[in-house]
């Protein structure tokens, strides 16, 4: 990399870049490799509570996601600030979720079927009322394995 | 660069391309794994159970949250922080406590049952019959509930570890870990469960203080 002109005698030669994109190809890769796209976009307020007791989800293909909260602020205009369901990328009513449970297991091998954990990413605001309908039909349809999405923390408080 | 024959591509802007799609992904990545309290809900039931299912009081450990974030636990009004050294103190007990219901005797303790059980590598033991019972009110917050689930389960994990650092000197979470690959540690991780088995209840939530 010589072509840069030298304006003082006493300047040090340019810093070599030849393996530059090399270092960006690395860092490319290694990011390519561990992103994950978002597949649903969330309609609703989901801040998830804080445990210390928490597992990881082992098996991201035999999960099923369903999102409880308020609608988020440019929604709230039509749908107001109640606690809503959402599957996949809308609102549903109680009533959907056996349709939900079936497809769910359809979309998965037949071996598979009963080791789907229905994580429950809830918002922390949320009152039980939602929640436990949404179990009690979960119960229902034989969806029993569920997680209770939280994030990690040392230490809760009172 | 060499006049004659086809001139090399310049590969300049080979890193700015790069970095052009390395700056997408660092954008679109998330790097969060799902974690969770995983739970299992019990079978759907038709018929209400018949009385002879029923749990003797003794054995079980109430705990009530009503709709303002209020904790209830054995008839007394507590703190969710003090509620995972209760039920460690529940859970654990102590064989050696009569066996023999004596509700007049105030001095008898609300402590549960024991059963003379065999466990695979430990041998015959005094297992209790504790049960926790949970029960929320539809008013209660979301955030209040997975607290109290998650120090139930904690005082089973510190129990479950304590045991294990006691007999094996490892801790529970280890034997886990190991299960995967070693079936020595798998029979000791079991072994263990069986020990202090994880039995929270839910019961139905109710409609009461009032909310919605």
């Amino acid at each position: 990399m010589s072509k840069f002109r030298k304006r003082g005698k006493k300047e040090q030669p340019a810093v070599n870049t030849a393996s530059l994109p090399d270092i960006v190809f690395m860092l490319l890769f290694f990011f390519m490799v561990t992103t994950v796209m978002r597949e649903t976009s969330l309609k609703v307020i989901n801040v998830t509570p804080k445990a210390t007791e928490v597992s990881k989800l082992e098996r991201k293909s035999l999960v099923a996601y369903i999102y409880i909260g308020k609608p988020i602020k440019a929604l709230q205009g039509v749908y107001g600030t109640a606690p809503r369901i959402q599957l996949n990328d809308a609102f549903e009513e109680l009533e959907v979720i056996p349709m939900f449970v079936d497809m769910e297991k359809k979309d998965r091998d037949p071996k598979e079927r009963n080791r789907i954990t229905w994580s429950l990413k809830v918002d922390q605001d949320t009152k039980m009322g939602i929640v436990s309908e949404v179990k009690q039909a979960l119960r229902k349809e034989n969806a029993l394995k569920i997680n209770y999405s939280t994030k990690k923390t040392d230490k809760i408080s009172n | 660069m060499a006049r004659r024959g086809i001139s090399e591509i310049n590969a300049g802007s080979m890193a700015d391309i790069a970095f052009l799609l390395l700056i997408f992904f660092l954008v679109t990545t998330t790097m969060d794994t799902d974690t969770g309290l995983i739970r299992k809900l019990p079978p759907p039931i038709d018929e209400p159970l018949e009385d002879n299912d029923k749990v003797k009081k003794r054995n079980i450990f109430e705990v009530l949250v009503n709709a303002n974030d209020q904790l209830l636990v054995e008839g007394k009004y507590i703190q969710v922080t003090d509620l995972r050294a209760q039920a460690k103190e529940f859970i654990k007990s102590n064989p050696s406590f009569p066996n023999v219901v004596n509700e007049d005797n105030p001095s008898y303790p609300d402590m549960p049952e024991f059963k003379m059980t065999e466990i695979p590598v430990f041998g015959n033991m005094y297992i209790s019959k504790q049960i926790i019972s949970l029960q929320n009110d539809n008013g209660t917050s979301y955030e209040m509930y997975i607290k109290v689930q998650n120090e139930l389960v904690g005082a089973y994990n510190e129990l479950r570890n304590e045991l294990a650092q006691h007999r094996f000197g490892t801790t529970y979470s280890e034997l886990v870990q190991k299960s995967g690959s070693s079936d020595a540690a798998k029979d000791k991780m079991k072994a263990i469960k069986k020990t202090y088995p994880q039995r929270i209840s839910e019961a139905e939530p109710k409609k009461v203080g009032g909310a919605e």
